[in-house]
């Protein structure tokens, strides 16, 4: 189990470099100037300083080792004195953003609980809600209950958020006016009122979410549910005389988890960068939000990093995915 | 009859077998007087049995058919500005109403979806052309697997929307310059979906040309000194050809759902130059008075996508011969 972890580790190394070369060059080689701003009236030369400032100046295979040098050594530092107030990053060059000329990671940092609040809890409410509608559509398929979960599902598939999200605000905020169609990060929780308020606003970008998400994990459960159920340790344990509810929920289900635990571990980065489409129908200023904001702005650092974090993370959960596969489930397991 | 030509009859495991090995048994005798079933007879039969993907198949041909004929019985120009007759309601002269320049909200539909469904197709064929190239290079050549999986595996972790967007930012202006604004986008948007789209399919060819090339057929096939390509177009190819019609259908409703959600941040057609997505991002602005310019364009792409969606499901029964039948 060591052994394949470590090997996995050792192989995600030059996915993450490739990506990052990938998405450094995507970057590089495009047009777009962003000394275009500037006005004419300045001299060539204050520019050229200008463009030096901004780390332009040399040749593209040194900034891209310095890129990957401030992303992977000087920012973990940061951290670390943030964390036990050292100073080892002290003096050192950090990523900067050409919007804010401030260091792109306290941006970042600053926009992750938003993220994490919303998408969070949409995958929570997604999962306690799909895996039961899952577990009993397939314990009674082709049931009235399981072709309305077939078509539920069907439905969350096909509706694009940007329509689901707009259509909620059209009838819940324009036409009834229970909840606000704006979310209001800079809302504090300090009172019952106050944290009504909060679940108010939360209600309809978690729900948006949620349907698309508890669509694909209802379908996943459903398919895995109905592969084990048709199996023979199941005839078993029903002829040894055990209740049906132990049947389905200890010996089938048990077994039916382990493809879906590894979908659910393989759908956590999307709750880091997934949901740009919902912030923006519900203006949640999370990490999506500030990624449209960035590639609007032309803003380079800042998109190439917010894209590398997307990228670390989805390869991370591959890995644990991969991981949690081998240790769920003992004939997979690679050594 | 040998014994290998037996089994493979027997067998029915394989999507589409070619016609020399679908001819039944000639072991009984009341099988010879009715004629053969063809393969895509069985495939139409079972097809029909399912409910969803009927009604998918004939809204999806309506859908289709009202977007591309229905300009023609239609003939408002959707760009006529009519600035007098602005925001107006449903009426006869306007079924859907006008927009905030008094354009014909009925033929912006219709030529928004022309953009939308041909956005879907053209990006849809892209991507299965280059899944299906590179699933069988990847299983029918070992020496290309290892380099080939590991490159589709790299597409798979790269953070897809983002990207996108990027690659809408960075390329919109060079390639608007080279090919005039509307057409520049349009291979834009084709190629940024395709080339993001295709490791699904690749993956599934790839697992079904690892089996089928192991199969007797191909041996003989080889054994009478048929060259590759020869066996991958004319005994690999026709037997994935189910896996990738199934990838086609959800291959469009990815590409259209991509295409309006880049369309919906701002980064996808011209505002001159309507899509569904397009419609349903000028809408918003007039959410609160009126939110049926968000409901139409928005409906159009659910349905369109649902009856793909559907389509795509009974395509799946009707042409797993261990399904069909039953």
């Amino acid at each position: 189990m060591l052994n394949f972890t470590v090997r996995r580790l050792v192989l995600a190394v030059p996915t993450l470099l490739f990506i990052s070369l990938v998405i450094f060059l995507l970057l590089e080689l495009a047009p777009g100037d962003p000394m275009a701003q500037v006005p004419l009236t300045v001299p060539p030369e204050v520019k050229e300083k200008m463009r030096e400032a901004l780390g332009l100046g040399q040749p593209m295979h040194i900034r891209f080792w310095k890129w990957i040098v401030q992303f992977f050594w000087i920012e973990p530092q940061v951290l670390i004195d943030h964390m036990f107030g050292t100073t080892f990053s002290e003096g050192d060059l950090r990523v900067i953003s050409w919007q804010t000329r401030s260091p792109v990671m306290d941006i970042v940092v600053q926009r992750i609980p938003q993220t994490l609040w919303v998408v969070g809890t949409a995958y929570v409410v997604a999962i306690l809600i799909a895996l039961p509608i899952g577990i009993y559509s397939a314990y009674r398929q082709y049931s009235w209950f399981d072709q309305m979960g077939t078509f539920v599902s069907m439905v969350g598939f096909s509706v694009p958020p940007f329509f689901s999200g707009v259509l909620v605000i059209v009838i819940f905020s324009v036409q009834l006016g229970w909840f606000p169609s704006i979310y209001d990060t800079t809302h504090v929780v300090n009172s019952w009122d106050s944290f009504v308020v909060q679940l108010k606003q939360m209600i309809m970008p978690v729900m948006v979410l949620a349907l698309q998400i508890t669509a694909q994990l209802s379908r996943f459960m459903r398919a895995s549910m109905l592969d084990n159920l048709n199996q023979d340790y199941v005839r078993t344990a029903r002829a040894k005389g055990l209740s049906e509810y132990t049947v389905v929920m200890v010996h089938v289900l048990r077994n039916s988890m382990i493809p879906v635990v590894t979908v659910i571990a393989l759908g956590i980065p999307a709750i880091f960068g997934g949901a740009i489409i919902t912030e923006q129908v519900f203006k949640v200023n999370g990490i999506g939000q500030l990624l449209i904001g960035a590639i609007q702005a032309n803003d380079l650092p800042m998109v190439q990093t917010l894209t590398f974090i997307f990228a670390v993370l989805i390869v991370l959960f591959n890995l644990i995915a991969d991981v949690l596969y081998g240790i769920l489930d003992p004939r997979i397991r690679y050594d | 009859m040998t014994d290998i030509d037996k089994s493979d009859t027997l067998i029915p495991d394989e999507g589409l077998a070619p016609v020399s090995t679908a001819v039944p048994g000639a072991g009984v005798a009341e099988e010879l007087t009715t004629p053969p079933r063809s393969q895509w007879r069985d495939v139409w039969d079972q097809f029909k049995t399912h409910k969803g993907a009927m009604i998918g198949a004939i809204l999806f041909i309506f859908i289709v058919a009202g977007v591309y004929l229905g300009p023609y019985l239609w003939s408002i120009d959707p760009t006529q500005i009519d600035i007098r007759s602005r925001n107006q309601g449903p009426s006869w002269a306007h079924p859907f109403g006008t927009d905030q320049l008094g354009r014909d909200i009925l033929a912006r539909m219709m030529s928004g979806g022309q953009t939308s469904v041909s956005v879907g197709i053209t990006a849809m064929l892209l991507a299965l052309f280059l899944g299906s190239l590179i699933g069988v290079l990847a299983g029918f050549f070992k020496r290309l697997d290892g380099p080939l999986m590991r490159l589709t595996d790299l597409f798979l972790a790269l953070p897809l929307l983002p990207l996108l967007l990027v690659m809408m930012l960075l390329f919109r202006e060079p390639l608007s310059a080279a090919f005039g604004l509307e057409r520049g986008i349009f291979i834009l948007i084709v190629c940024a979906i395709g080339i993001t789209s295709w490791m699904p399919t690749a993956r599934i060819v790839r697992g079904d040309v690892l089996a089928i090339k192991e199969r007797e057929f191909v041996l003989a096939a080889r054994s009478i000194g048929t060259s590759n390509s020869q066996i991958i177009t004319r005994h690999i190819l026709p037997n994935v050809l189910s896996p990738i019609m199934v990838s086609a259908t959800l291959g469009i409703a990815t590409a259209i759902i991509t295409e309006s959600a880049l369309s919906f941040l701002g980064l996808g057609f011209p505002p001159d130059f309507p899509t569904w997505g397009r419609l349903l991002f000028d809408g918003v602005d007039y959410l609160q008075q009126y939110p049926e310019r968000v409901f139409w364009p928005g409906l159009a792409i659910s349905l369109t996508v649902l009856s793909v969606n559907y389509l795509g499901d009974g395509l799946r029964d009707a042409l797993d011969p261990r399904i069909r039948g039953r």
